[in-house]
C-alpha cells in the first residue's frame, strides 16, 4: 500500500459517563464504526468509516453519542482546498470516477432565498384560510386550445385526459433498486392518502404496490426496465425520463449487487446483473423521435393516460421545453441541478446544469410567448426545501412540484450523501434485508403525510396572506414575487421586479 | 387479554426493549443508574433472540394454562383471574426455579427469585412496547391463546 492520507470526516464521541454499554450502536451501524472490546461488554468506536448518518446518535437511549467534524488542518489555500486535495488522493489511489449521492452540496446561489413574497395590506383584503375555503387542488394535463359550448352551456370539446391532485406537491422519481421497497411503499401509501402521486422511477412496479397503481407515475427511461403493457396501463400518467437534474446527460448504473430477486423481477433483468441505463434513449435522437415515442405510449394506453417528459435543466431548456410541448407531451417536468440522486459522478453533479428557478422562469416565459403554455402542464423539480419554495415555484409558472429529498428526510435520511454505497442505515437507499426492515412503512407514511399536510397548510396560509384563494390564481403570478440582491439580468430572466419596485 | 406480540419482520435487533424493561423494573427508574450502578442489577424480562438478519423480542405469553403456575411448589406463581397476568409473589418464591425448567418459551429469568414479565401492570403500555423504535412490538388483544 502506498502512502495515501485522507483524513477521516467525522469523529464519534462517546460520553463514557452516559454510555450504558447496551450495544445498540454496535448492532445498528452498517459502517461498523462501533464494536465491542474483547470483554464483549465495553462498546468502543472507530470513527474512520463514519459518514455522519446519525443512526447511532438517534438510537442511543442515553444520548451518549455525538458526531463531531474531524479537523485536520491543511496549510491554508483558497485554491487548493483540502477537499480537492483529498479527491485527488482518492483518484490517485483508485483511478476511478468519483461518485456521490444526493444533490450538490456546493454553495451555488439558491434563488428561492433571494425571492420575497407579497402580502395584502389595506387596498385588498387578505384571506383567513381557517375560515374561508382555500383551493390547492391542482389539475395536470393538456388543456384544449379553445372551448366551444352548445346552447345549453355544455362543453362540446373533448377533454384530453387530466390528472387531479389534492396538493401541488408530488413525489419525484425514485426507483425500486435505488431506494428500498419499504421506502417506495411508504411514499405510495402517503400519496394515496394525500391524493397525490408517487413516481416509480426506472425500476418497474413491484407487485406489492399493485394497490397503489392509481397514484403511480410510471417512468419509461433509457434502460426501459420493467416496461410492459400492464405497467403502462396501471398508472395515472406515464413519464418519459430524458434527463435528471443531478446528472444531466448521464445515464444510470444500478450495480449488480443491488439487483436481488425482487429488483430483478420488477426490472425484468437477470438477478445480479448491472442495470445500466444508457445516457440517451437510443430511439430518441430528435424531437420527431420523441414525438413517435409519446404517440406509441399513448396508443399503448388507448389515449387514456397523459404522457410527461422529464428533462434536466440545461442551458437551452426553454427551447427544449417548447420542442417537447410540440412533440405532444402533456406534462413537462424540469429538474434543476440541485436535485438529488442515488448516485452520480461527483463532477457532473457539481458542475452540470442550471438552477430550477431560472430554468422554470425561462421555460414558462417561452411557452407563454409562443402561445402554447396552456397546452401543457409544467412540473418543477430539483430541491424544494419548504412550502415557501413551492409557492415561489408556482408563482414563477410551475403547475406542480416534485419533491423527493424532503420526504426522504421525513423518513429518516440525514443527508450523509452516501446513498451510492448501499449501506443506508435508515433503510432507504439500500437493498440489504437487515437494513430495509428498519424502515417501517406504517410509521413512515404517516410522517410523510404529516410533512405534506403541514406544507399544504403553509401554502394556504401564504396564499391567504396574498389575498389569493386558489392555487390557479397564484400560478405564473410573478407580481407576487420580488427579488432581493439580484442583478438586472437575473431579474430579467426570472421575470420579476426588485424589492421596492 | 392484551398481550405483547413481536413482529420479527420489523425487529431491528437494537435491543432497546431490554434496556427499557430493565429500567422500568429497577429501583431508581433512571436509565443510567439502572443500567450502570444499581445493585442488585435489575433484570430485563424481555430477551431479543436472533441476529441482525432475523430477530424477535421474546417475553412471557401469559398462557391461558400456564405451566409455571402448575409447577410452582409454593404457590408463588399465580395467574390473576381478572387481568390474566401471570405474576410471581416474591414473598412466597423460594427461588427453586422449577418454573424456569417448565416454561416452554424460556421466559423466566433468574434473579434472587424467579423474575418474569408483569406487562408493566401499573402502566397503560409495557415499557418494551412504548419504547420500540420501529413498532416491532404490539400490545393488543388478538383473542385466542397466547
Amino acid at each position: 500500500m502506498s502512502i495515501n492520507y485522507i483524513p477521516r470526516r467525522f469523529t464519534v464521541v462517546r460520553d463514557k459517563e452516559l454510555c450504558i454499554n447496551c450495544g445498540c450502536c454496535v448492532r445498528q451501524c452498517s459502517n461498523e464504526c462501533h464494536y465491542y472490546a474483547d470483554d464483549g461488554k465495553t462498546a468502543l468506536v472507530n470513527s474512520n468509516a463514519c459518514v455522519a448518518c446519525h443512526r447511532c446518535v438517534d438510537m442511543c437511549p442515553t444520548g451518549a453519542l455525538r458526531i463531531e467534524k474531524y479537523v485536520c488542518d491543511y496549510r491554508e489555500n483558497a485554491n487548493w482546498t483540502p477537499q480537492y486535495q483529498q479527491e485527488i488522493c482518492r483518484q490517485a489511489a483508485t483511478g476511478g470516477v468519483l461518485l456521490s449521492g444526493m444533490g450538490t452540496p456546493k454553495p451555488y446561489p439558491v434563488y428561492w432565498d433571494k425571492i420575497l413574497l407579497n402580502a395584502s395590506q389595506v387596498t385588498n383584503p387578505s384571506i383567513d384560510p381557517l375560515r374561508e375555503p382555500m383551493e390547492i387542488r391542482t389539475i395536470l394535463g393538456r388543456k384544449p386550445e379553445k372551448i366551444t359550448v352548445e346552447k345549453k352551456g355544455k362543453s362540446t370539446v373533448e377533454m384530453p385526459p387530466q390528472v387531479i391532485l389534492e396538493t401541488p406537491i408530488m413525489f419525484s422519481a425514485m426507483s425500486f433498486g435505488s431506494i428500498s421497497l419499504n421506502a417506495q411503499k411508504s411514499l405510495a401509501m402517503a400519496a394515496k392518502n394525500l391524493g397525490t402521486l408517487f413516481n416509480t422511477g426506472e425500476g418497474g412496479l413491484h407487485p406489492d404496490l399493485k394497490d397503489y397503481t392509481d397514484c403511480a407515475i410510471v417512468q419509461v427511461a433509457s434502460g426501459r426496465f420493467g416496461v410492459h403493457k400492464e405497467y403502462l396501463q396501471n398508472s395515472r400518467f406515464i413519464e418519459i425520463k430524458i434527463g435528471q437534474g443531478a446528472k444531466p446527460g448521464i445515464g444510470g448504473h444500478l450495480p449488480g449487487e443491488k439487483v436481488n430477486v425482487e429488483v430483478s423481477n420488477a426490472r425484468m433483468i437477470p438477478e445480479g446483473s448491472d442495470a445500466i441505463s444508457p445516457a440517451p434513449h437510443h430511439d430518441i435522437y430528435s424531437i420527431e423521435d420523441l414525438r413517435q415515442l409519446i404517440w406509441s405510449l399513448k396508443q399503448a394506453t388507448h389515449n387514456e393516460k397523459p404522457v410527461s417528459v422529464k428533462i434536466a435543466a440545461v442551458h437551452n431548456v426553454a427551447a427544449i421545453v417548447s420542442g417537447c410541448a410540440r412533440a405532444g407531451a402533456d406534462i413537462i417536468a424540469i429538474d434543476g441541478f440541485r436535485g438529488g440522486t442515488g448516485a452520480a459522478p461527483t463532477r457532473i453533479r457539481d458542475n452540470v446544469g442550471i438552477p430550477i428557478e431560472l430554468a422554470l422562469a425561462a421555460a414558462d416565459q417561452r411557452l407563454r410567448d409562443e402561445g402554447i403554455r396552456s397546452s401543457i402542464s409544467l412540473v418543477a423539480a430539483g430541491s424544494f426545501r419548504c412550502s415557501a419554495d413551492i409557492v415561489k415555484a408556482i408563482a414563477l409558472g410551475a403547475d406542480a412540484c416534485y419533491c423527493a429529498s424532503a420526504p426522504l428526510i421525513a423518513m429518516g435520511c440525514h443527508m450523509c450523501q452516501t446513498c451510492n454505497t448501499g449501506k443506508c442505515n435508515w433503510g432507504i437507499a439500500t437493498q440489504r434485508p437487515e437494513l430495509v426492515k428498519r424502515l417501517n412503512p406504517d410509521i413512515m407514511h404517516e410522517r410523510v403525510e404529516n410533512l405534506i399536510n403541514a406544507w399544504n397548510h403553509e401554502i394556504k396560509e401564504i396564499m391567504g396572506g396574498m389575498g389569493i384563494n386558489s392555487v390557479d390564481s397564484l400560478r405564473g403570478n410573478r407580481l407576487m414575487l420580488r427579488g432581493i440582491g439580484l442583478t438586472e439580468k437575473e431579474l430579467e430572466i426570472l421575470g420579476i421586479k426588485h424589492a421596492g419596485e | 387479554m392484551k398481550r405483547v406480540y413481536a413482529k420479527e419482520e420489523l425487529c431491528l435487533n437494537c435491543r432497546l426493549c431490554e434496556v427499557y424493561c430493565k429500567t422500568a423494573h429497577s429501583q431508581s427508574k433512571d436509565i443510567i443508574k439502572a443500567n450502570k450502578y444499581e445493585d442488585p442489577e435489575p433484570v430485563s424480562r424481555v430477551t431479543v433472540c436472533g441476529d441482525k438478519m432475523l430477530s424477535a423480542a421474546v417475553n412471557c405469553r401469559h398462557c391461558d394454562n400456564p405451566k409455571c403456575v402448575e409447577a410452582c411448589i409454593t404457590g408463588a406463581m399465580q395467574k390473576d383471574k381478572k387481568t390474566g397476568i401471570v405474576r410471581v409473589d416474591e414473598e412466597k418464591c423460594i427461588g427453586c426455579m422449577t418454573c424456569l425448567a417448565v416454561c416452554p418459551f424460556g421466559c423466566i429469568k433468574t434473579g434472587k427469585f424467579a423474575v418474569k414479565c408483569d406487562l408493566c401492570c401499573t402502566e397503560d403500555e409495557p415499557a418494551c412496547v412504548k419504547n420500540c423504535p420501529n413498532r416491532a412490538l404490539v400490545y393488543a388483544d388478538f383473542g385466542g391463546k397466547g
